[in-house]
C-alpha cells in the first residue's frame, strides 16, 4: 500500500472513532431521555417526575384486569416483578392486551398512587409459534412447574 | 489470479460485459426466491399464537429492515475502498446503492406502521429503534441530495463517500437500540447468539424474504451501476463502439 493509500485509510479509521466517541459521550449524555419507558419499581423508587406526563412500562398481573360498569375504564396492575402499579384507563385497548402481556402506559402517577392512563401500548416480544406449539409449550412448562423441574 | 480478477472488474469495460451477462440470472433467482417466500409466508406458514395472521407483514418488514441496514453497510464500504483506492467502480456501486437503500428504509418503516397501529395501538412513537431508523432514512436521502449537488461525479463521489462514512455509527446503534435502552419495539428474533425464537415453520419463509430481497439488490444494483457506467464513461471508445453497434 503506497503512503499516500495509507494515510487515507488511517484518516477514515480516525473519523470513524472520532464520530463513534462523540455520538458515545452524547448518547450517555441523554441515557435518561432515550428511555422510552420507566418501570414499577424506579417509579415507586421516585426516579420518575411526579405529576408530570410520563411513561411506565411492565406486564400486566394476571387477574388484575377489572371492567368498570360502563364498560370501557379498565383498571389493571403492571409488575416488573419487583413493584407493581394500578393503572386506570377509559378507552379501546390494542389487540395484544391481555394478562402477562407487556404494555405500556403513557399518563400521570395520582397521590393516591393510582396511575391514570391516557393511552395504553401493548409491547410485543420477540417470540412468534404457531397456536399448538404455544399450547405445547405451557402444558410442558405446567407439567415442569408440578414436579419441581420448571426450567 | 485473485489478484487479476479484482483488477478485471474494476474496470468499467469489463464490468459492464459480466454484469450484463449476470443479469438475467439474478433476476430468474429473485423471482423464484420471493414466489417461495410469499407462499410460505402467506399460505403454507401457519398463524401466530397471539398475533393471528397479522404478523405475516413481518416477512415484508423484516428483510426490509434488514436490507436497510446491510445496503448502507455495503455503500459505506464501497465509498471508503472509493476514497482510498480511487476505484471508479466503487464509486459508482457506492452511490448506485443509495435510492434502493432509502427505499428498503421507508418500506420497513411504513410496514411497521401498518402493523404497529393494530398491535400497539399506535402509527408511530419516538422510541429509540424508530427514531434510529428514521435517521438512517435521512441519511440516504442526505446522500442522494448531495450526489445530485455537485456537478463533478468524483468529487460528488468522495463528498458522499465521507457522509456515508460518518453515518455508518447510526448502525450499530439501530441494531442494539432494543437492548441499549427501553424501547417500544421488541428485542431481536434471529439476529442474536441464541437460537431464534421464531418457530421454523416461520423462520423458513422469512430467510426465504431475505434471500429474495438480496437478490433483487444486487439485481437493481447493477441496473443502475451499468447506467452510471455508460454515462461515465460515454467519451471513451468503448462505449461509442457499444452505441454503434446497436
Amino acid at each position: 500500500m503506497t503512503p499516500k493509500r495509507r494515510n487515507r485509510v488511517i484518516l477514515i479509521v480516525l473519523v470513524l472513532a472520532g464520530v463513534g466517541v462523540a455520538v458515545g459521550f452524547a448518547l450517555k449524555a441523554f441515557n435518561e431521555n432515550l428511555m422510552f419507558f420507566y418501570q414499577p419499581s424506579q417509579v415507586i423508587a421516585g426516579e420518575a417526575p411526579a405529576g408530570r406526563l410520563i411513561r411506565v412500562g411492565g406486564l400486566v398481573t394476571n387477574g388484575s384486569v377489572e371492567r368498570q360498569p360502563d364498560g370501557l375504564t379498565v383498571q389493571f396492575a403492571i409488575t416488573d416483578n419487583v413493584d407493581t402499579i394500578t393503572v386506570q384507563y377509559t378507552g379501546i385497548l390494542p389487540d395484544l392486551f391481555r394478562e402477562g402481556q407487556g404494555i405500556i402506559a403513557r399518563g400521570r402517577l395520582g397521590d393516591d398512587r393510582l396511575f391514570i392512563a391516557e393511552e395504553v401500548l401493548a409491547k410485543h416480544d420477540e417470540n412468534y409459534m404457531p397456536p399448538e406449539v404455544a399450547d405445547a409449550l405451557k402444558a410442558s412448562q405446567e407439567a415442569g412447574a408440578g414436579t419441581g423441574n420448571a426450567q | 489470479m485473485f489478484n487479476n480478477f479484482f483488477h478485471k472488474m474494476a474496470s468499467p469495460k469489463y464490468f459492464y460485459r459480466i454484469s450484463g451477462q449476470l443479469l438475467p440470472w439474478l433476476a430468474v433467482a429473485f423471482v423464484l426466491a420471493a414466489v417461495a417466500g410469499l407462499y410460505y409466508g402467506l399460505v403454507v406458514a401457519p398463524p401466530d399464537y397471539q398475533q393471528g395472521d397479522s404478523y405475516r407483514i413481518m416477512f415484508v418488514h423484516v428483510p426490509a429492515a434488514w436490507m436497510s441496514l446491510f445496503i448502507y453497510i455495503v455503500m459505506a464500504g464501497a465509498g471508503a475502498i472509493g476514497l482510498v483506492w480511487r476505484i471508479k467502480l466503487a464509486e459508482v456501486v457506492s452511490i448506485s446503492s443509495a435510492t434502493v437503500g432509502a427505499s428498503f428504509t421507508f418500506l420497513a418503516l411504513v410496514t411497521g406502521s401498518i402493523w404497529g397501529k393494530p398491535m400497539w395501538g399506535t402509527w408511530w412513537v419516538w422510541d429509540a429503534r424508530l427514531t434510529s431508523e428514521l435517521i438512517l432514512l435521512f441519511l440516504y436521502l442526505g446522500i442522494i441530495a448531495l450526489h445530485n449537488a455537485i456537478d463533478d461525479k468524483r468529487t460528488a463521489a468522495r463528498a458522499t463517500a465521507i457522509l456515508a462514512i460518518v453515518g455508518v455509527i447510526n448502525i450499530p446503534i439501530i441494531h442494539y437500540s432494543v437492548e441499549w435502552w427501553n424501547t417500544l419495539h421488541q428485542g431481536p428474533t434471529v439476529t442474536k447468539f441464541d437460537a431464534p425464537s421464531i418457530h421454523i415453520s416461520m423462520l423458513i419463509p422469512l430467510l426465504l424474504m431475505a434471500l429474495a430481497f438480496k437478490l433483487y439488490y444486487a439485481l437493481v444494483v447493477l441496473m443502475r451501476a451499468r447506467c452510471e457506467v455508460l454515462e461515465r464513461e460515454r467519451h471513451t471508445g468503448w462505449v461509442k463502439q457499444l452505441a454503434e453497434s446497436q
